[in-house]
């Protein structure tokens, strides 16, 4: 029993941290574009990226269910190259993903918006390439952000329920994370092992997010 | 010598303007780019700087072409040889002053020319506070020495003391004026601040709704047209020159810049940068007409 609920605590977490570290690379440059690219069909990207807040996630849960099964397009295509995501953790990861996108790419987009055009062309006419550009004046100006992003996205997948019950099911091990193990153990009227789960849960988050804000006062401080 | 010719359709507040610009520049040269907002100076200066592609025509810096439409050339801002100094200054916050200047450092000689720069701008005692803890006109000056420690063939100033109190507006000019007197370096300056214009730049370019209408030495720019003609003014002095057996003592009134002669004795009690009054007893008003 309770090496199940490391295991499971275990998977939670790889989930969470390997869905927050694909976010970071996607949502660096999805949320550039969009802050500062002026092509046409901007507002539809937009509109896609902030679906999740609003969809329910079995909503979304079932379309991938659907797509990742062999019989459509997509999974057909997978199957013949022997990838499984339907009842997968791989799935899951892909699931979360997009489920967790709006909450990695809006901070991101919020602070660059923040960001003065000024600094980022002065910086061009001292010679620097856009790379240096961003690695050096913009993302730390927009560390805030990427902080409020990175724990946002972490703990929205952690507290993540409907997408992974539809796509990834109950396996322990495999795609049995923390948020649905809390609604199993109920189910089976195991009050004691749920509430080991939910306080976990709950205690864990409680840390990370008074570590970020303390944190991130302090770096403030040294500012001001 | 910096040749442009270049045109490019702008949308101003009033309406839209096809704009065309043809300049040469003479080397370590201070022309002053003057005219009403939305005539298309800071465009043109941006167009310089690669930050805004003309729509056709050339600009070629001695012998390098740094655009030219028809052989499809258009270096990159970082290809450019050029220092920009920004109205709202563009310092980076996250840096302290001297990091400031040292990110724009590209090599050994270029690091020991930012200590020159904190010297020569007075702000060694101030390279490690954040841009944020500065003032306007100290903002500003790290802006300009930001700007020079490449060492760029041509500085290029948008209105770069506009936001300035009148007395650090004065003090920055002449630190301007020094610097340019120093560096030598090839300096174009947005601007409609008359007396500015009038006492740094060697050369000014009246620009008009996207077109440069005269090109002259400043004073006689606002000179020739100008007849001093009414009852009583305050004034402030720009220049005293000698022309013996008087003194011409240049005037800044209101907008207009206004020439009036007094004898030498006069002149000894008058200095540049003087508030004073100008009246004329008998008076034989000229009326003319404006077209």
């Amino acid at each position: 029993m309770e090496s199940e609920f490391i295991g499971t605590m275990v998977l939670t977490f790889k989930l969470a941290s390997i869905t927050t570290f694909i976010l970071l690379i996607i949502a660096i440059p999805l949320a550039w574009v969009l802050t500062f690219s002026k092509m046409r069909f901007k507002s539809i990207i937009e509109t896609i990226v902030s679906m999740p807040l609003v969809l329910p996630p079995s909503v979304l849960g079932f379309y991938l269910l659907l797509a990742f099964s062999p019989a459509s397009i997509i999974g057909s295509f997978l199957t013949e190259h022997g990838i499984r995501l339907a009842f997968s953790f791989e799935g899951l990861v892909i699931g979360s993903v997009l489920f967790s996108l709006p909450f990695m790419v809006h901070p991101i987009q919020a602070a660059l918006s923040q960001v003065p055009l000024s600094i980022i062309e002065a910086s061009y006419t001292l010679g620097k390439s856009p790379l240096i550009t961003a690695l050096h004046v913009v993302f730390p100006s927009i560390r805030h952000g990427l902080i409020s992003g990175i724990v946002l996205a972490f703990a929205h997948t952690v507290g993540e329920f409907g997408v992974i019950l539809m796509i990834g099911g109950n396996i322990p091990g495999e795609t049995r994370v923390a948020s649905i193990a809390i609604y199993d153990e109920v189910e089976s009227l195991n009050y004691a092992m749920a509430h080991q789960y939910a306080l976990t849960l709950f205690v864990v988050t409680f840390v990370i997010l008074l570590l970020v804000y303390t944190l991130n006062k302090k770096s403030l401080g040294g500012i001001r | 010598m910096i040749f442009i010719n270049i045109t490019k359709h702008l949308d101003t507040a009033d309406g839209s303007i096809n704009a065309h610009f043809e300049l040469t520049i003479n080397d370590g040269e201070f022309l002053t780019l003057f005219g009403p907002s939305g005539a298309g100076k800071t465009t043109l200066l941006r167009m310089i700087a690669g930050l805004e592609q003309p729509d056709s025509g050339t600009i070629s810096v001695d012998e390098t072409i740094w655009f030219d439409s028809a052989k499809k050339i258009n270096l990159p801002p970082q290809k450019r040889s050029i220092g920009f100094v920004f109205q709202d200054y563009a310092l980076f916050p996250t840096m302290s002053v001297r990091e400031n200047l040292l990110f724009a450092a590209h090599s050994e000689s270029s690091i020991s020319f930012v200590n020159e720069l904190l010297e020569l701008t007075e702000l060694t005692h101030l390279r490690d506070r954040r841009p944020e803890t500065l003032s306007g006109g100290q903002k500003q000056r790290v802006a300009l020495a930001r700007a020079l420690v490449r060492k760029p063939k041509i500085l290029l100033l948008d209105e770069p003391l506009s936001a300035l109190d009148s007395a650090m507006r004065l003090k920055l000019q002449d630190e301007l004026g020094l610097i340019h007197t120093r560096l030598g370096i090839t300096t174009l300056l947005v601007s409609h601040d008359i007396a500015e214009t009038v006492k740094l730049s060697n050369r000014l370019a009246q620009i008009e709704s996207g077109k440069i209408v005269r090109i002259a030495k400043p004073l006689e720019l606002f000179t020739t047209h100008t007849l001093s003609g009414k009852l009583q003014f305050v004034g402030e002095i720009l220049s005293i020159e000698c022309d013996t057996p008087v003194y011409i003592i240049t005037l800044l009134v209101g907008q207009s810049v206004v020439k009036t002669v007094v004898s030498a004795h006069e002149a000894q009690s008058l200095k540049v940068g003087d508030k004073t009054i100008i009246a004329s007893k008998a008076f034989n008003p000229i009326l003319l007409p404006m077209s």
